[in-house]
């Protein structure tokens, strides 16, 4: 199958996600829910002046969720605060309009996909969302891609 | 099992020339419709009803003494007497047009509901109804002070008629259950539950949305109190449905609704309601719906209702066995009487992506809690993948879909 959403390093990080785990010394948390799909995410960072030092999260949920928490953890590692809502924001423009594909997001641009099946944004995006609330603070304690 | 042998009787080939949406490709592959659960695709019958109308008969019902509205008047009206055959109903005034099924679910509980339940008072639903099913009551329950008890289920996903009956009480004033769940396919024993429902001086509402397609409905036979289902699950358009009452039960609610067309006369002072069927009808109503709806009662009723039982029950029978021999797929919802609903789990892999792979190929299915939460609850699952068939499907339908199921087990395993 001609598929341009499954590219090979989503099944791979969705069959072999990384940092997926708890983290005891996080200073950030935050939790993610799906209520359509049932996917859930907490995500673990670590932030220290204001840099992430580290990130992590637990859940479950489809193959495109699972690969996007796995690849955004990873894209965060050494960002600022700043720089990680900016990248958010990329992303999310990346999943939800036409804008040329730009360098700055590295390896998410295996996402762009994503763009053709609007009824599969939610599941690409449920991990950022919920990052978003961990580094503001300001949302709901669970946040929901509904 | 060979395609010849499970279309005897049953020319699947001619009815499918009958939908002009099932002659298109989806990703350059056939399109393989296996969501008619959610909505039935629609003949052209009931295509053409709707565009004769527009192009033709277009106007206002009731009152109107000119020729185009005493034709759509009468076109609409036609409806209600062949609802009235469809399910067996003493008379006309027993069917009240609604939305949908959720609407007439609504109705019951809003207005029959405000009126006769009370604080402490019980309403029994069941371990596997739709959300339209279940949050009205629960809407009822809370404004009145009553309690909500569900019948659970066991394992296949059938009724546990036992606990059905120590819910039962003096307390209870409805029963209001599926005829065939939408989520696993059960058929529910309701004549059954309508008597015991009876026995113990509650009434009973049947949510026959699933129902009405595939089988033949008798609403006096089933001695059901009100009976809900939707036009659009009976290859009929959306907006329209039937909601069949019991003329005494219909006589001594007050109106749903107020407005237009549900009054004899209206003064400041007081307003004087319309009788039945149409006290229950405020507004204009979705006239080419209900007409559309004839041509559907019309189409389904000439192929036959027994056929469709029949011809999908083998479609049933096969892509149980098809679906049985995947390894890690799991059928959720295997009882021993029902309809052709396959829903199902692969070990480690998201229904959704199921779903998705599925659709590049063509492939038309259902993937999420099928607006059932408590019954993925119920079976531990966040989710399933739903094939539901219709008579317009094929043994060819339910090949491509197992075959598509092996691509999706290639990319995720």
């Amino acid at each position: 199958m001609n598929d341009d959403l499954y590219q090979d390093i989503i099944l791979d990080h969705s069959k072999r996600p990384r940092n997926c785990h708890a983290m005891a010394d996080a200073n950030r948390k935050a939790e993610g829910y799906n209520p359509l799909c049932g996917d859930e995410l907490k995500l673990y960072i670590k932030i220290e002046n204001d840099i992430v030092k580290d990130v992590s999260w637990v859940g479950s949920g489809c193959a495109i969720s699972t690969a996007s928490a796995s690849l955004m953890t990873e894209s965060l590692k050494g960002k600022s605060r700043e720089e990680a809502l900016k990248l958010l924001e990329k992303f999310h423009e990346l999943l939800t309009t036409d804008t040329p594909v730009t360098q700055e997001l590295g390896k998410l641009v295996v996402f762009c996909g994503v763009r053709d099946y609007p009824a599969r944004v939610k599941c690409a995006t449920l991990a950022w969302h919920t990052l978003k609330s961990a580094l503001t603070n300001s949302g709901e304690p669970v946040v929901s891609t509904e | 099992m060979i395609a010849s042998v499970i279309s005897a009787g049953f020319d699947v080939d001619k009815v499918r020339e009958d939908f002009p949406v099932l002659k298109q490709r989806i990703h350059g592959k056939p399109l393989v419709y296996l969501d008619s659960a959610a909505t039935a695709q629609k003949p052209f019958a009931v295509i053409d009803a709707i565009r004769k109308f527009y192009e033709v008969d277009c106007a206002n019902i009731h009152r109107g003494v000119h020729e185009l509205s005493q034709r759509s008047t009468a076109a609409y009206e036609e409806t209600r007497t062949k609802a009235k055959r469809f399910l067996n109903a003493r008379a006309k005034n027993e069917v009240i047009f609604v939305r949908g099924t959720t609407e007439g679910i609504n109705l019951v509980a809003s207005s029959w509901g405000r009126k006769n339940v009370r604080e402490g008072d019980e309403i029994v639903i069941s371990a596997l109804e739709h959300h339209s099913n279940i949050v009205p009551w629960q809407l009822l329950c809370e404004e009145k002070g009553a309690k909500l008890r569900v019948i659970p289920m066991d394992d296949r996903g059938e009724l546990l008629l036992e606990e059905y009956e120590k819910l039962l009480g003096p307390r209870t004033r409805m029963v209001a259950v599926g005829h065939i769940s939408n989520a696993l396919g059960t058929v529910n024993p309701v004549r059954q539950i309508v008597e015991m429902a009876h026995r113990a001086g509650a009434l009973a509402l049947i949510d026959g949305a699933q129902a009405a397609p595939h089988m033949k409905i008798d609403v006096q036979a089933l001695d059901a109190d009100f009976y809900a289902f939707s036009g659009h699950k009976v290859f009929g358009p959306t907006g329209i449905g039937i909601l069949y009452g019991k003329a005494r039960l219909l006589n001594a609610m007050p109106p749903y609704q107020g407005g237009g067309d549900m009054i004899k006369t209206v003064t400041f002072e007081k307003t004087v309601y319309a009788d039945l069927p149409y006290k229950f009808e405020a507004g204009t109503p979705s006239i080419a719906g209900g007409i559309g709806l004839g041509a559907a009662f019309d189409y389904v009723t000439r192929i036959g209702l027994d056929k469709i039982a029949a011809y999908e029950h083998e479609l049933l029978v096969y892509g149980t066995e098809a679906l049985s021999r995947i390894p890690g797929l799991r059928l959720i919802g295997t009882a021993r009487e029902k309809a052709a609903v396959l829903s199902f789990v692969i070990d480690g892999i998201h229904p959704h992506d199921i779903g998705t792979v599925l659709d590049r190929q063509g492939i038309a299915v259902r993937t999420g809690h099928h607006c059932a939460q408590p019954v993925m609850d119920r079976f531990g699952v966040p989710a399933t993948t739903r094939a539901s068939l219709a008579f317009y499907n094929t043994v060819a339908e339910i090949d491509a879909l197992t075959a598509g199921l092996g691509k999706v087990k290639e990319i995720f395993s």
